[in-house]
């Protein structure tokens, strides 16, 4: 009986792992990338090989249709900030192709379609989907989910498949030093994000004492990885050092070790829903900070809900309206400039969406700029050359600069973009207005530091 | 030093916010007790009494507390509907059945809330101010948050045991065939049971809706309190579920106080299997 038993387990075993090596084998297949949805396209030797009656002009290229793909987060906890990333990468599609197009140098039209579905803000999800835009939607380009852990998430399923991959929303450093060849981060990295925060404070207050509390997620963690070394090369005291979970609802125990550690700066937050929270409660229990500054909430047009707990809540932005990148910043580095202005943008924005855009929604638009420069330099949609184009671009935009490390270590990494500081203020109407105040030559406003009393 | 002046400072609060999960531990563990079903929906129906305060408060400018009476009557119809529609057609099923049916009540109302109100965070900016007693500082929502769950727990206690409905439903839930043979309308009291649970739901919705933002995904975080909570005070047990959510909310508030926040969930769920292993039916008794 026993040994029926275990040659009945033995060949089942086998079995299974026969079947397993055959799924191996067969999965590149299933997941190789897809033959391009590019209608062919005539060379210049085509005609000539052909018998034609009489010589004609060449015929201009078929214009193609590239499919983008992408996942929104239209429900979850990146929902806010990913609709606006969204709105903005939708926008740029949109005007491409009222315009009738993309004309590269061969004369060939290119336009865009969107493939996209909701990711529910969760990574599995985006794995699904990635997957899917691949295989089955046959997208040519993808663009990054909102955010750096659903951006890792799909960035290995772009890299598996060789898709280039634009990550708009996405600044944690690590995804960009796994040694892929086909990601390109849009943001600032995010081990530099507090550091234009940190040399206010060293100008405003080098006595300060800081807290750092965040999320304990990949984009927050990143942030304080390059934070603390900063912070203490500044000569500043670390007073606490804290992370939370994302769904923290409660930060009561948080702000009672905030008040009882002494600090007098609060650097720290994750995303919309935490910061928003937390910016509440600190207001709330009247903390009596001297500056706080939250990661990406702040950056948000929803954020004066909170009303006066908005007030000097200051926050790292990819860009701000107020203190865009004009073209002759560009002219002064010697950049070559491309796409519109902040205000042109900003304009087509409002109109469309009715809203000012954040640097969410800048992030989604840029992304597609970016993508169609790379074409319009390599001349071709041909995913090899656009690669190549995207290594060595270095251009200036209304969003800032955009130049991708190309070293084996970090292929990708954001190398040339720079943050700016915001903060929540009152105009002399008392209505709250987000200003720019760091960078001293492009500041809106002087800090509001320290900030009053609640 | 420091960990015992942030232990003090840190408990009150824990305190305060313990009654509010037991009030929403109470409505799970009083179905349970009554008639055997574990309701899956129960974290929806606190994020609807969160919306409830929103759209009451914000949109008709009611207080948030005169507002709880609306939200309790609603959530009691909407118990009474889900009962008729969803529950009582598999009572006398297996378990997972009732299961099953609460679960794709709790997916419905996630799917029209999301579809509705999408999953953006809503905020009620009510202020009740703060009072200060030393270097502990008390949110005056959260105060008065404590004293309706300690009131709505009296309420129900009374109800429970001073009523004839609320005497039915301890029949009904001691012995239903015994109960039935002595002519109580077993089928309005298990739906009047069902009511009381939801609306216990989403009256706890609608506090917590005064001192946390929140979106119709919140209640999840609440029911896994609640199960938590079940488990502490005893499955079926209303009033060891007030209990459970103290220890709880002590537990949410000293844990901080030596370690990191992110923590919490792991020693509250840590706690959790601990007690179904050592103590199945609850620190204080499962009541039947």
């Amino acid at each position: 009986m026993t040994r029926k038993l275990l040659t009945l387990i033995s060949l089942l075993a086998i079995t299974a792992l026969t079947l397993a090596a055959c799924g191996t084998s067969a999965t590149p297949a299933a997941t190789e990338a897809p033959p391009p949805t590019t209608a062919p396209q005539p060379t210049a030797e085509e005609p000539a090989a052909q018998p034609t009656e009489a010589p004609t002009a060449v015929p201009p290229p078929a214009p193609v249709t590239l499919t983008i793909g992408f996942t929104s987060s239209l429900t979850g906890s990146q929902e806010v900030s990913s609709k606006r990333q969204v709105n903005g990468l939708n926008l740029w599609m949109q005007q491409i192709n009222d315009a009738g197009g993309l004309v590269l140098a061969d004369g060939t039209v290119v336009t865009f379609a969107a493939q996209t579905y909701d990711d529910e803000s969760t990574k599995e999800r985006v794995q699904e989907l990635y997957t899917r835009l691949i295989t089955e939607d046959n997208a040519d380009f993808l663009i990054s989910p909102y955010s750096s852990g659903l951006t890792a998430a799909a960035a290995i399923i772009a890299e598996q498949n060789g898709k280039i991959m634009i990550t708009a929303g996405a600044a944690e450093d690590d995804a960009y030093k796994q040694g892929y060849a086909n990601i390109f981060q849009l943001y600032t990295p995010g081990s530099l994000y507090l550091i234009s925060t940190v040399d206010m404070l060293k100008k405003l207050d080098p006595e300060a004492k800081v807290a750092i509390v965040h999320e304990s997620d990949k984009f927050s963690t990143s942030v304080v990885s390059g934070l603390k070394p900063y912070l203490e090369s500044q000569g500043f005291e670390i007073v606490l050092e804290e992370g939370y979970a994302s769904d923290t609802a409660d930060f009561g125990p948080v702000i009672n070790k905030l008040v009882e550690s002494g600090a007098t700066v609060l650097l720290g937050g994750g995303h919309y829903p935490d910061g928003s929270t937390f910016a509440r409660q600190i207001y709330e229990r009247k903390v009596g900070l001297k500056f706080v500054s939250l990661l990406v909430a702040p950056a948000d047009s929803k954020f004066p809900e909170l009303g006066d707990a908005a007030l000097g809540v200051a926050t790292s932005s990819q860009w701000e309206l107020k203190a865009t990148h004009t073209e002759e910043e560009a002219a002064g580095l010697g950049i070559e400039w491309f796409g519109p202005g902040g205000a042109d943008f900003a304009a087509a924005y409002e109109a469309a969406y009715g809203d000012k855009p954040t640097y969410h929604a800048a992030g989604g638009y840029v992304a597609g700029m970016v993508l169609q420069k790379a074409m319009l330099d390599a001349g071709s949609t041909d995913p090899e050359k656009v690669k190549a184009a995207l290594d060595a671009m270095n251009i200036f935009t209304f969003y800032g600069g955009i130049q991708f490390d190309t070293t084996p270590e970090a292929h990708g990494l954001q190398i040339s973009h720079q943050m700016v500081v915001a903060q929540w203020q009152k105009d002399a109407e008392g209505k709250l207005v987000r200003q720019v105040i760091w960078p001293a030559d492009v500041a809106t406003a002087d800090p509001l530091y320290p900030v009053p009393a609640p | 030093m420091q960990q015992l002046s942030l232990l003090l400072t840190s408990l009150p609060d824990g305190i305060l916010l313990g009654f509010v999960y037991g009030l929403a531990a109470m409505g799970l563990t009083l179905i349970w007790g009554v008639m055997n079903v574990i309701n899956l929906s129960h974290g929806p129906i606190i994020a609807l009494g969160m919306f409830g305060t929103f759209f009451l408060f914000i949109r008709l400018g009611l207080n948030p507390y005169f507002g709880l009476f609306v939200i309790a009557l609603l959530g009691l119809l909407l118990g009474i509907l889900i009962y008729a529609a969803a529950v009582h057609r598999v009572i006398n099923a297996p378990h997972l059945s009732s299961l099953l049916a609460t679960f794709s009540v709790n997916m419905i109302i996630i799917g029209l809330g999301t579809a509705i109100f999408t999953t953006s965070p809503y905020n009620v900016d009510f202020n009740m101010g703060s009072f200060q007693i030393g270097s502990v500082t008390l949110l005056g929502t959260r105060l008065i948050a404590a004293l309706v769950a300690i009131l709505y727990t009296g309420a129900l206690y009374l109800f429970l045991y001073k009523t004839r409905p609320g005497k039915y439903i301890r029949a009904v839930a001691n012995n239903r065939a015994a109960a039935e043979l002595m002519g109580i309308p077993s089928t309005r009291i298990l739906a009047l049971s069902f009511g009381l649970g939801t609306m216990l739901a989403a009256v706890s919705g609608a506090l917590i809706a005064t001192f946390f933002p929140f979106n119709i995904l919140s209640g999840g975080s609440y029911e896994l309190k609640s199960f938590v909570i079940g488990v502490l005070g005893g499955l079926g047990n209303p009033i060891g579920a007030l209990l459970g959510g103290l220890i709880l909310g002590i537990l949410e508030g000293i844990i901080p106080a030596f370690m990191e926040t992110s923590w919490v969930p792991a020693i509250e769920f840590a706690l959790f299997v601990a007690i179904l292993l050592v103590r199945p039916t609850g620190l204080f008794g499962a009541k039947r």
